[in-house]
């Protein structure tokens, strides 16, 4: 597949924005400070777009864990491939290419969830 | 002077040798110099900067010379220092007056030029060694210094006399106009004394010929928290693309609310955000939220002095 490996500050900016709007799962990026967000933000979308990353599974467990012991479940993981998905589709993605994305996005899911 | 492939580089005054087809990053290693930043980011003090070695930073970033040691191959000679400790000199107190029953102005006139764009801070040093940080909010080193109960260098202040003797450290920050797109329209907001870098940035921006609009909100809870009203209605009147907005808590709401109302869609804005840190936040994401991408917001968050 391969769209390209690396998202562009606007393409993180779409995404980042649909996620602080979802009244689903803002909360949990209340008092966040946006520019570590952003920057999380990229590495996130730069791993679903098939790119370089620079941390494993255990990485994700232990920044997630605070986040699961405040109730984040498979809902809230669900929400998040959702915007992905839109951000993607708003950007003129082709759908084949979104379900890669995605598929690409669940295999973090064990891993956030702390499962 | 250096032939195609020597290169000498200077980092604060000390020589480092440079191998053609090194970068900067590679020579400061050899050289056994800590790089002071994970991200590479060093400054230039004199010298070209190679274009490819700034790619990325942003317009704030490049207008002050900064590089990526890790990107930057020289061509030439390079002085270079780490970032954001800008050049310490005397000052004296020429002026200080009230702007408010809270916020002083107080005014300096440098021995020699600090080399700072309106909106970016320095740090201000007693002649005891106590230092704390203000904005400069305008072309001349012009400061608003809240009055803290009990606060040291604020009292200070506002009992020193012109013709003291103060050492500035500066400038820093990234929080200013750069003028890019002279047409794009700017958002400027800040409550209390986050005017300051505002007033400067408004002033610097109108005096570069900015011809989109621009508009400046100023929150506090009450009347009594504004200042320089009379100055900027003045501008507003005198210049078609200027709006001035005094936000007051008790009476008009929040400031990010204030903002949304009359503006609920910033997509191509520029923002500058300027106060204590909670407002800050709440400021930088609610431009974010109306659709300001997220580089083309500037914020400076004041921290308190112990945390400084």
């Amino acid at each position: 597949m391969h769209i390209k490996t690396m998202p562009t500050l606007y393409e993180v900016d779409i995404f980042y924005r649909k996620v602080l709007l979802d009244d689903r799962i803002n909360g949990f990026f209340e008092g966040v400070d946006m520019d570590r967000q952003i920057a999380k933000q990229k590495s996130f979308l730069t791993m679903v777009f098939g790119g370089p990353v620079s941390y494993s599974g255990q990485d994700m467990r232990r920044a997630h864990a605070h986040l699961v012991a405040r109730g984040l479940n498979d809902t809230h993981f669900d929400a998040v491939v959702e915007n992905l998905g839109a951000s993607l589709a708003e950007l003129g993605v082709a759908a084949e290419v979104i379900s890669e994305v995605a598929a690409l996005a669940e295999t973090t899911r064990a891993d956030v969830l702390g499962k | 002077m250096s032939s195609a492939n020597s290169i000498t580089l200077d980092w604060e005054g000390s020589p480092v040798p440079c191998v053609e087809g090194d970068t900067v990053l590679d020579a400061l290693l050899r050289a056994g110099i800590p790089v002071p930043h994970s991200s590479c980011l060093v400054q230039a003090r004199s010298g070209p900067v190679p274009a490819a070695a700034q790619q990325g930073l942003k317009e704030s970033l490049r207008a002050q010379n900064y590089l990526l040691a890790c990107l930057c191959r020289p061509e030439q000679d390079l002085s270079l220092a780490p970032p954001g400790q800008g050049v310490r000199i005397t000052a004296l107190l020429t002026e200080r007056d009230w702007l408010s029953d809270t916020v002083l102005r107080v005014r300096l006139a440098p021995d020699e030029s600090l080399g700072h764009r309106p909106g970016q801070y320095l740090t201000l040093f007693r002649p005891d060694g106590l230092g704390r940080s203000y904005s400069i909010a305008g072309p001349e080193l012009e400061l608003h210094v809240r009055r803290i109960p009990g606060g040291a260098m604020s009292n200070w202040l506002a009992e020193a006399q012109p013709g003291q003797a103060v050492t500035l450290q500066g400038p820093a920050g990234d929080c200013f106009y750069t003028p890019g797109d002279p047409t794009q329209p700017l958002l400027l907001a800040g409550a209390g004394t986050g005017l300051a870098p505002l007033y400067g940035i408004l002033h610097d921006a109108l005096g570069q010929g900015h011809q989109g609009p621009i508009w400046l909100y100023h929150g506090a809870l009450n009347e009594r928290g504004l200042y320089l009203t009379d100055e900027l209605q003045a501008l507003a009147a005198q210049h078609r693309n200027f709006e001035y907005r005094p936000a007051l808590l008790d009476r008009d709401g929040p400031l990010p609310e204030v903002i949304s109302r009359d503006h609920p869609k910033l997509t191509g804005w520029r923002g500058f955000v300027c106060g204590d840190p909670t407002i800050v936040n709440l400021l930088r994401k609610r431009l974010f939220l109306g659709g300001m991408a997220s580089r083309a917001i500037s914020a400076d968050a004041f921290l308190p002095a112990t945390l400084k």
